[in-house]
């Protein structure tokens, strides 16, 4: 019985055991799904705002919309740069697993030059892997249908319409206009810091040089932005609102096209600048820097032969002569040394010296280019026949300093601030200069001898054209100087409305009319009886003008010294001239590359140039080297 | 005479059917198969085929009902055999999917037999300390921690954490209600948390990386961060009252994963919101209060671990699963009872209430 008790008592102690146990586990139950609820409520009330905007930027992706790039245009309205439509055939490195596999058997259906492999190849260096890169640019519309039927054997690769710009005119006024290329770490690190990188999103390419790099934000526009439901593997459902991208500006220059047509093809295969600015506004007509280059080019990345082709080319066509090249003024210098004497009271315009054929500093004789002298010269014989001497012996009366002050206010040796980056500043030597420019003591002395051939343009001078033509410019002007600029105004795509650059002056130099007077008259000499006068010569207006050669030793840019020595021997041809000269429309500095004598090849240009622009006249035909009297 | 006889077939098939853990077991099936719907319409529509499974289940839950309990004891030992067997196989002949072999290829058709084990294990134990009720010593709590060792590591060898975690649980839940001394108890636990380092090492990479995972799903957004992130988002944004049936964006924008599947309930939660969660929570809950209340009333000691074994995996299902979803547990493959598409676990849950069923109906036949 006892066992059997026990046996009883057992099972008892077991169910009691068991039935706690129950309870407990049920308590433990309870507790998980109170748990299970906290974090519900927590997620789905507390954070539930959180948890809906992440829900609705999983949802939408906001797709930038590019704009289209403002178009420029001349002071006509001829188009200079543009925009057209065409498809490129793109590959999503990151979606693609077999880069290679999949160019070849897009080769299969379209042509893929090897050339387009390794542009790829370049871009894909460069890039990001999320971005898709173009593998072929300007498909038919064969090669596009032959794509779209074959582009599910594709992942990764698609066909995209896209805007390419375009310049009609190909290399006329390129180094005025520019060009654009794909945007690279550089141009990132600017768009950063300018704090417009939400803008560039979906921007592959930005102006590298000219108006398009000096105007890229306003030639750019305003990205625009569609919302659209995308799915999780990131294909587009639907549109769900659109703001539509906001046109670039346009921007019309002051170039006459036409003018600068004329003005290249008068260089012919001669290397060379000219800059041609209309007096009153600063506006630059004509911006000629010879050989240039075609923009086109350079649009969906330079191909490497051509780059190396442009770059390595004695020629030089990728510098800018104009804003770049630097070159003594030689006797281009004169008329201004004339108008500083008379300004500083140094001369007046009657005073006149004996010109023996040299001037001895110290020993030194400094020759004139003429044997045996001018005979007696005042300043306008001076300057009409280019005397040397006169200007020898006034740039040792005047000094470095006081030649150094008056010529920098003329805008000599700074950059003149013209509406394109990268301008070279030039020198204007002068004691201070020579102290930058040199480090050991012996070599920072400014010599008394060294600021005679300062006078006629030589020595340390070295400028740029359009130095030169800023300060003829405002000769022109009677003292009024404007910055060179080549934009006219900008027209807002959206509005309408045209802001116009700069017309206030930067600079009212307050000459004397009668030296201003002085001046002009002996230039208008120059074009009528002396070193210009062939080149002028039965010309329906009245010019002023100034011949200069300068000595190539000089010249710092000596890269084809020993493949062209014997051209390299020849002086730069330089004229400088304004017309009409009783009331300038035009001032322009010429500059022709071991052209010899300016009157010989570079006021020829000059000519050419006043006789297009004021009475509409084409030259006959190419530039003619004229022979005449040294200047 | 028909009438009679009507009655009487109605009478024989409504015998041992528990209404209350029909009615809750049916009212999750019709959530689980409006948010299948919700979750596959877009493509791959797998109403029908849940349906047909859910009338399977049910099948399976009247048939094992029938059964009395000393019948389904008898079972026990066969079926864990057999299981264990299956299993050996599956190690050395199974089918590699996704670098984890859990699949018997039968020729016509494959099986996976660790879910077998999920009804054998518990139905092995309880037959084991029923054998030895009246006299129960240590080494009996010993020897099935053994038999139930065995299963377990072979599961989690697949590897197949999910699984091996409900079988584990299962076996467990079996020894805690058939009296394991606490003493024991927390030895097992301490002697777990001093080995958790060596099961570390013994980790799959991508089961490490879960784990990682849950702590800081954000270092790891597009790889295995991304279920869960995705998830809660689509819980979150569901909101209190959720963005209505059919009308998820993060469902039907293809943004959760698994969807129709182990993370139905991210699904359903985006649609119901709070509210509906609060719902089903209660569902499961009641289930699980029923299957306590049987598991207590039971009338021997197999029927009582039994009883009590399947509820609790019942909610371990429920917990781990929701857990994951929701991001307080790692995540294991773990389907959510009643509402994930598939027919196995679907069916293998339906036997559990059916024994249920049949531990509550048959308990009188016992004492009488």
């Amino acid at each position: 019985m006892p066992a059997h008790h026990s046996t009883l008592n057992a099972p008892d102690g077991e169910l009691h055991r068991f039935h706690f146990r129950v309870i407990l586990a049920g308590i433990a139950v309870l507790g998980a799904l109170a748990l299970l609820a906290t974090r519900f409520f927590y997620l789905q009330v507390v954070q539930h705002d959180y948890y809906t905007t992440r829900a609705e930027d999983n949802r939408i992706s906001v797709v930038p919309i590019v704009p289209n790039r403002g178009v420029i245009v001349d002071r006509a309205g001829v188009v200079l740069a543009r925009n057209y439509s065409a498809f490129t055939l793109e590959i999503t490195p990151s979606k693609v697993a077999d880069l290679e596999a999949t160019i070849d058997g897009l080769g299969q259906l379209i042509e893929v030059l090897p050339k387009d492999r390794k542009r790829f190849r370049k871009l894909l260096e460069e890039s990001k892997s999320f971005e898709s890169l173009p593998i072929r640019t300007r498909l038919s519309e064969e090669e596009v249908a032959r794509f779209a039927a074959n582009r599910y054997l594709f992942p990764g690769v698609e066909v995209k319409a896209r805007l390419f710009r375009q310049y009609p005119l190909g290399p006329i006024a390129s180094h005025a206009v520019g060009y654009i290329n794909r945007i690279n770490k550089r141009d990132l690190e600017m768009i950063d810091e300018s704090e417009l990188a939400a803008n560039y999103r979906g921007t592959d390419h930005i102006g590298k040089t000219g108006i398009e790099q000096k105007y890229e934000f306003q030639l750019h526009g305003e990205t625009g932005y569609e919302q659209v439901e995308i799915d999780a593997g990131g294909r587009a459902i639907r549109s769900l609102s659109r703001t539509a991208p906001i046109q670039g500006s346009r921007l019309t220059l002051t170039l006459d096209v036409k003018l600068q047509e004329m003005a290249e093809k008068a260089f012919g295969d001669r290397r060379g600048a000219l800059v041609a600015i209309e007096p009153a506004t600063g506006g630059i007509l004509a911006l000629v820097s010879n050989p240039s280059f075609d923009p086109n080019l350079f649009i969906d990345g330079i191909r490497s032969d051509d780059w190396e082709l442009l770059n390595n080319s004695p020629e030089r066509p990728m510098l800018n002569r104009a804003l770049n090249g630097t070159y003594p003024p030689g006797s281009t210098f004169k008329p201004f040394m004339a108008l500083a004497a008379l300004e500083t009271g140094k001369r007046t315009p009657g005073q006149a010296i004996s010109d023996p054929g040299f001037f001895n500093f110290a020993g030194h004789h400094f020759r004139d280019d003429k044997k045996g002298g001018h005979g007696t010269v005042d300043m306008y014989k001076s300057i009409v026949h280019s005397c040397d001497t006169y200007y020898y012996m006034l740039a040792n009366d005047m000094g470095i300093d006081a030649i150094a002050r008056f010529m920098g206010q003329l805008g000599f040796g700074q950059k003149t601030g013209v509406d394109i980056e990268g301008e070279s500043e030039g020198v204007l030597p002068s004691p201070e200069w020579k102290k930058r420019r040199f480090r050991r003591p012996e070599q920072q002395k400014w010599f008394a001898g060294e600021t005679i051939s300062i006078g006629i343009g030589q020595g340390y001078n070295s400028y740029t054209p359009i130095q030169l033509a800023q300060a003829t410019a405002a000769v022109a002007n009677n003292g009024v100087m404007f910055r060179p600029h080549l934009v006219k105004y900008i027209t807002d795509s959206r509005t309408g409305e045209k802001t116009m650059i700069e017309p206030e002056p930067m600079r009212r130099l307050a000459w004397k009319p009668q030296h201003v007077e002085t001046i002009r008259n002996a230039m208008v000499g120059v074009n009528t009886q002396g070193t210009g006068a062939r080149a002028f010569a039965g010309a329906g207006y009245t010019s002023a003008g100034k011949t200069g050669t300068a000595q190539v030793f000089s010249l710092k840019g000596s890269e084809y010294k020993s493949s062209r020595l014997k051209q390299e021997l020849r002086d730069h041809a330089l004229f400088i001239a304004f017309a009409p000269a009783e009331a300038p429309k035009i001032a322009l500095a010429v500059v022709v590359e071991n052209g010899g004598f300016g009157a010989q090849s570079a006021a020829p240009i000059a000519r050419m140039v006043f006789d297009y622009y004021l009475l509409g006249k084409l030259p006959k035909g190419a530039a003619q080297e004229d022979d005449v009297e040294e200047d | 005479m028909l009438r009679e006889f009507l009655a009487r077939v109605w009478r024989r098939l409504v015998e041992h059917v528990d209404v209350p853990l029909l009615l809750i077991t049916v009212a999750i099936m019709v959530a689980g198969l409006a948010t299948v719907f919700s979750a596959t319409y877009d493509a791959n529509n797998r109403l029908l085929a849940q349906a047909l499974n859910m009338i399977v289940g049910l099948g399976a839950m009247w048939a094992v009902a029938q059964l009395p309990p000393q019948k389904l004891m008898r079972f026990g030992v066969p079926l864990y055999l057999i299981g264990i067997l299956l299993l050996i196989l599956v190690y050395f002949f199974g089918i590699k999917v996704n670098g984890a072999r859990r699949w018997l290829s039968l020729g016509f058709t494959r099986i996976q037999p660790s879910e077998l084990l999920k009804i054998a294990v518990p139905l092995m134990l309880a037959w084991y300390f029923h054998k030895h009720e009246a006299l129960l010593r240590f080494r009996h709590y010993v020897i099935a921690c053994l038999l139930l060792l065995l299963p377990f590591a072979l599961i989690a060898k697949q590897p197949d954490l999910g699984t091996a975690i409900l079988v584990g649980a299962a076996g467990f839940y079996v020894i805690f209600f058939a009296g394991l001394p606490w003493g024991v108890m927390v030895g097992l636990f301490a002697g777990a948390a001093g080995a958790a380092p060596f099961v570390w090492t013994m980790l799959h990479d991508y089961q490490r990386k879960r784990i990682l995972t849950l702590i800081d799903p954000t270092t790891d957004p597009l790889g295995s961060g991304y279920h869960i992130i995705q998830s809660t988002i689509a819980i979150g944004s569901g909101g209190s009252f959720g963005k209505g049936w059919l009308a998820g964006t993060q469902t039907h924008l293809e943004f959760i994963p698994e969807r129709h599947t182990d993370f139905i309930l991210a699904v359903f939660s985006e649609e119901r919101g709070l509210l509906g969660n609060c719902i089903l929570l209660l569902l499961y809950l009641l289930l699980i209060g029923r299957g306590l209340m049987i598991a207590a009333k039971a009338s021997t000691l197999f029927a009582r671990v039994v009883a009590g074994s399947v509820t609790l995996s019942l909610f371990t299902y429920v917990f781990v699963n929701m857990g994951m979803v929701s991001g307080i547990l790692p995540v294991v493959g773990v389907p959510l009872p009643f509402m994930s598409y598939g027919g196995t676990a679907l069916v293998t849950l339906s036997v559990s209430i059916g024994i249920l069923m049949s531990i509550h109906s048959h308990r009188m036949l016992v004492r009488t």
